[in-house]
């Protein structure tokens, strides 16, 4: 996407990124789905590398917190802390993950994977 | 500003759902392999690191002498609609990182442990740890060239799995077998719920 690769390759110490925070604003699932508006993008370029890459990242389509952690080359625990700061800022809007509770929800969705798995 | 926010993100309006299966294994076993033969990205690294400080240290590089860990877990993704996502995990390889597989296996839809007839000890951990959690499982037997072919029976037995859990062979590398695989997961994932919403009443065997 003509981005430049990132030279601080793994030698970044992983929270400094984050200003030293290891605690995320709110927990988000590993494969919970983040998208972002054009209008986040214009928005997020100001908001610095780590932010605009992210933003970028997620407005064609959406991305789970994995996904952004591993084309960022951020780990885990520091793009989380990122991506809810995002979200809280609303530069990102976050979507479901899989419904843990009702009988009726989690079966639609069994039912549904299901079906997209025997289309494949 | 708050509802300037809400209104960017409301260009997208429909919600998205991102469902999780997991797949399991000793290192080796073929768990890439089987993501990648049904993912649509090549399969993806993302890791996280785990410090001896743990959490409440702001930043561990800067005290001497803690030890950083990396554990790497690889996964797919296969966009099954506009408005569904189902993402594949890798565990790690190493059985010790077992933080790791707790957070992996939150909220997951169920998860198939790969098993080389040929180590066949490597699925201990794995399976010991699926047992003693609350997420359907099912066991699939990787058939790598060469190796030695039993019955499925002779590995039930072998590694003492449940009768309940389901076992079936595959081919980790082909992806209409991966894809049987999927379709187990799924089906004994249902099994189970709806076992789990007649409780009170026997639950129907097989």
């Amino acid at each position: 996407m003509g981005q430049p690769i990132d030279p601080r390759g793994n030698l970044v110490r992983p929270y400094a990124v984050t200003r030293g925070r290891t605690e995320p604003r709110r927990d988000i699932p590993i494969e919970a789905v983040m998208v972002a508006s054009q209008a986040a993008v214009q928005e997020a370029r100001f908001a610095g590398h780590d932010k605009y890459r992210i933003a970028v990242l997620c407005e064609p389509r959406a991305q789970s917190l994995a996904e952004i952690a591993a084309y960022s080359r951020l780990p885990l625990g520091v793009a989380r802390v990122i991506v809810a700061d995002m979200v809280a800022d609303g530069m990102l809007s976050l979507h479901s993950a899989a419904p843990k509770e009702g009988f009726t929800e989690r079966m639609d969705l069994l039912e549904r994977v299901l079906s997209g798995l025997r289309k494949l | 500003m708050d509802f300037a926010s809400s209104e960017r993100a409301g260009a997208h309006p429909k919600e998205i759902t991102s469902a999780k299966i997991v797949v399991a294994g000793g290192f080796g076993v073929g768990k890439t392999t089987l993501v990648g033969a049904v993912s649509e990205i090549e399969p993806l690294t993302t890791e996280a690191q785990m410090t001896s400080a743990g959490q409440g240290i702001d930043d561990a590089s800067k005290v001497p002498g803690k030890e950083t860990t990396t554990v790497a877990m690889d996964f797919g993704r296969i966009t099954m609609a506009d408005d569904l996502i189902l993402y594949l995990f890798g565990t790690p390889g190493q059985t010790r990182f077992w933080f790791m597989w707790d957070e992996l296996i939150r909220g997951a839809v169920g998860a198939a442990v790969l098993v080389d007839t040929r180590r066949i000890s490597d699925a201990f951990a794995p399976l010991d740890y699926f047992e003693n959690r609350h997420l359907p499982y099912m066991v699939a037997l990787n058939c790598f060239d060469g190796a030695p072919r039993y019955e499925p029976e002779e590995i039930r037995e072998a590694l003492a799995i449940a009768p309940n859990v389901p076992l079936m062979l595959c081919d980790a590398r082909n992806r209409e077998s991966v894809k049987q695989v999927l379709v187990g997961v799924v089906e004994h994932a249902m099994r189970t719920l709806v076992a789990e919403q007649g409780r009170g009443f026997p639950a129907p065997v097989g």
